[in-house]
């Protein structure tokens, strides 16, 4: 994993987005704050991850970065320059910079055009490739993504799921992307696929130095590809910080939630967990002070009353809580939460296994 | 409570279904049983049959060719007439699915679809029905349920929606009750509530739970014993410490190393490489063997039999014991 420098690639200041939508009656206006005051920077080969449940704003956000929803307020700055005053022929060229990935690639592949077409088709746009090259810059794509050259004529229903988002990521990179926003990537694969997507993405970053605004809910995967970590609740950021604050030392009592209720695959490690009572309220409707304040083990008057800023909590992290410091320490992983001794021997032999048999079969 | 006979074994049972490429076997020669208050999990990807199996085990497929046997307090499913089964779903056998989304009624208040399903299973007026119902929801944790009755899918939450299958799935009080991956389209938080509920009715109900799932933390905290499915056949089944403290099947193994580490410490995964082989052109011997890192020359000749390794563990695999093999072979 490429250790990120201290430059900015992307700077996030302020980012808002209100929708409008009916309320009782179709004359009757209401706004839906999606995405509320979020600020956070990306460094060049840095991984940001956006964590949160459905409706947290996480996937809005992803999409403001890549000029598919316009913000309601706050400024992007990409590579020092700002997005949002730009001409439209300047934000085209910035906006091959940034490129998305999506949770369903199928939905986003034209179901009529080869592959070799997909993939031409962005890098043709931007007058990266003309007719003459495109067919070596595909093959060289498709070289990339862990495809073979002979899958270019071949249309996006002969793919399996995994090997169709290695055609999205191809497609994404064909325009020579800097900062690549991938919304739930792998969630809709299985879990072995998942790894091969996900190793993917890390071998792209170290070889490209690819930036990447992971969006996610599944936390095991965010733990593992991420730099530093972002957790969203109803809009807001609550919690930032490098991954190893986040995960060892959740301070907001949502990220502690989150991370409390996902299940390990060790019978008996989970500890009893803090079942967090409720839904997520409605955006249409958010509750007054902390928006988390309802569904708060912790909660006093306080939080029913202020909104609790972004504030250093300690290991480079910002937490937006007003009793981060008096609540109680988190108890991380049960010392259980590791794999049995046969266990961990076995996984041993396998990937020792499986590595032998991976170099034996590029030898041929 | 009579632990000795399984409220349900499954034997020789396969699934083919006809397409324009030859039959194909969805689930082949599958046998399992599971006992009173007991939680099976049956784990596996997409296409290893696993969803196919639970929705046959009550003859939910109509295209299908099923043969087997089911046998449900002895008594084989598979033999019994249309009207018959019609009042074992949902009466004895409860189901609960996926997406509450695409199996509640959109048109229907919740109250009316519970009502209904408890009235054509029992001889009860509608005023004792709605009370039932009442009670089946205030058990699932639906705040103020009696006005709950009255509310229609759409406006309820994921969470709240699938609490309402499972209320009506409960209703009839199900000796058994087949949950096809109930919490997959949840978050993780509701997700935790779910699973507490579903371990809390079902020691308080004593119903046996068959659940399907692709996801080993699940399984790690509701079950009992683990099938892990591959390619339409059972490849390892175990009591659910046994199985993640010494599996004994290459791909079970492998469904581990794909997942990021516990603790969050490992650099790069180990997937399996390749894909789940085509029904169609299934591959010769073990149906793991051309993903499998472990595999040695018999596994492409002769398909391993489903054989007990150790008490209560079975494995379908020539190399099991893996461990005492692989490290005698000099693998070091």
């Amino acid at each position: 994993m490429t250790s990120p420098n201290n430059a900015t690639l992307l700077q996030v200041e302020g980012l808002s987005k209100k929708f409008s939508v009916a309320g009782r009656w179709p004359w009757q206006k209401r706004t839906l704050s999606a995405v509320n005051d979020i600020s956070f920077s990306i460094a060049p080969g840095e991984t940001l991850s956006l964590v949160g449940e459905s409706g947290c704003g996480k996937s809005t956000a992803g999409r403001m970065l890549v000029g598919l929803t316009a913000p309601s307020a706050g400024r992007i700055l990409f590579e020092g320059q700002d997005l949002s005053g730009q001409t439209a022929s300047q934000q085209r060229a910035m906006r091959r910079r940034i490129q998305l990935i999506f949770q369903d690639p199928y939905g986003s592949l034209n179901p009529r055009m080869t592959v070799g077409e997909l993939i031409a088709e962005p890098a043709l746009l931007h007058g990266l490739a003309d007719r003459r090259s495109a067919n070596d810059r595909v093959a060289e794509l498709l070289g990339l993504v862990g495809l073979a050259k002979r899958h270019a004529g071949r249309y996006p229903h002969e793919f399996s799921g995994g090997q169709r988002q290695r055609i999205g990521i191809a497609r994404a990179l064909a325009v020579e992307p800097r900062l690549i926003v991938c919304d739930e990537p792998v969630s809709a694969l299985d879990v072995s696929v998942q790894a091969q997507i996900v190793n993917l993405l890390q071998s792209l970053q170290d070889r490209l130095g690819l930036s990447y605004l992971f969006i996610s809910h599944g936390l095991s995967v965010v733990r593992h590809i991420s730099h530093r970590v972002a957790v969203m609740y109803l809009g807001n950021i609550v919690e930032i910080g490098p991954k190893a604050a986040i995960f060892d030392q959740p301070s907001h009592p949502y990220t502690r939630a989150l991370l409390a209720a996902a299940p390990v695959p060790r019978p008996g490690a989970r500890q009893a967990s803090v079942a967090l009572a409720g839904d997520m309220p409605s955006p249409l409707d958010p509750p007054s002070g902390c928006r988390f304040h309802p569904r708060c083990p912790f909660a006093i008057e306080r939080c029913r009353r202020e909104i609790p800023a972004l504030t250093p909590g300690g290991d480079g992290r910002l937490v937006a809580c007003h009793r981060w410091q008096e609540i109680p320490a988190f108890q991380a992983n049960a010392p259980g939460a590791q794999h049995a001794p046969k266990t961990t021997r076995l996984l041993a032999l396998y990937r020792q296994a499986a590595a032998n048999s991976n170099s034996r079969m590029s030898s041929n | 409570m009579t632990p000795d006979v399984p409220l349900i074994e499954v034997r020789g049972l396969r699934v083919g279904f006809h397409t324009s490429g030859g039959t194909v076997a969805a689930v082949d020669d599958v046998d399992f049983s599971v006992r009173t208050g007991e939680t099976l999990a049956i784990v596996g990807e997409s296409g290893s049959g696993k969803s196919v199996m639970s929705l046959s085990l009550l003859r939910l497929v109509p295209s299908a060719i099923t043969s087997g046997e089911i046998l449900f307090h002895g008594e084989d499913l598979l033999a019994k007439p249309a009207h018959a089964m019609r009042d074992i779903r949902g009466g004895r056998i409860g189901m609960i699915f996926q997406e509450p989304n695409t199996s509640l009624n959109p048109v229907q208040t919740i109250g009316d679809q519970i009502v209904e399903a408890i009235q054509l299973h029992e001889a009860v007026g509608k005023a004792a029905a709605r009370a039932r119902a009442v009670e089946v929801l205030e058990l699932t944790g639906i705040p103020s349920p009696k006005a709950r009755m009255r509310s229609y899918p759409h406006e309820l939450s994921g969470g709240m929606r699938q609490r309402a299958m499972i209320a009506m799935a409960l209703a009839c009080r199900p000796e058994l009750l087949i949950a096809d991956e109930p919490t997959t389209a949840l978050d993780v938080t509701v997700q935790a509530q779910i699973l507490d509920l579903m371990r809390e009715l079902k020691a308080n109900s004593g119903a046996a739970i068959i659940l399907i799932t692709h996801d080993l933390g699940v399984v790690a905290e509701m079950a009992d014993r683990v099938a892990v499915m591959y390619a339409g056949r059972i490849v390892e089944i175990a009591p659910v410490t046994d199985l993640f403290d010494g599996p004994e099947h290459p791909y079970t193994i492998g469904l581990l190393s794909s997942m990021p580490s516990i603790d969050g410490d490992s650099d790069t995964l180990t997937p399996i490489e390749g894909s789940m082989p085509d029904p169609l052109a299934l591959p010769a011997g073990c149906r793991f063997q051309p993903r499998c890192p472990f595999a040695i020359k018999r596994c492409a000749v002769e398909a391993p039999p489903l054989e007990t390794v150790r008490p209560g563990h079975l494995s379908a695999c020539w190399r099991a014991p893996l461990l005492e093999t692989l490290t005698r072979g000099g693998q070091q």
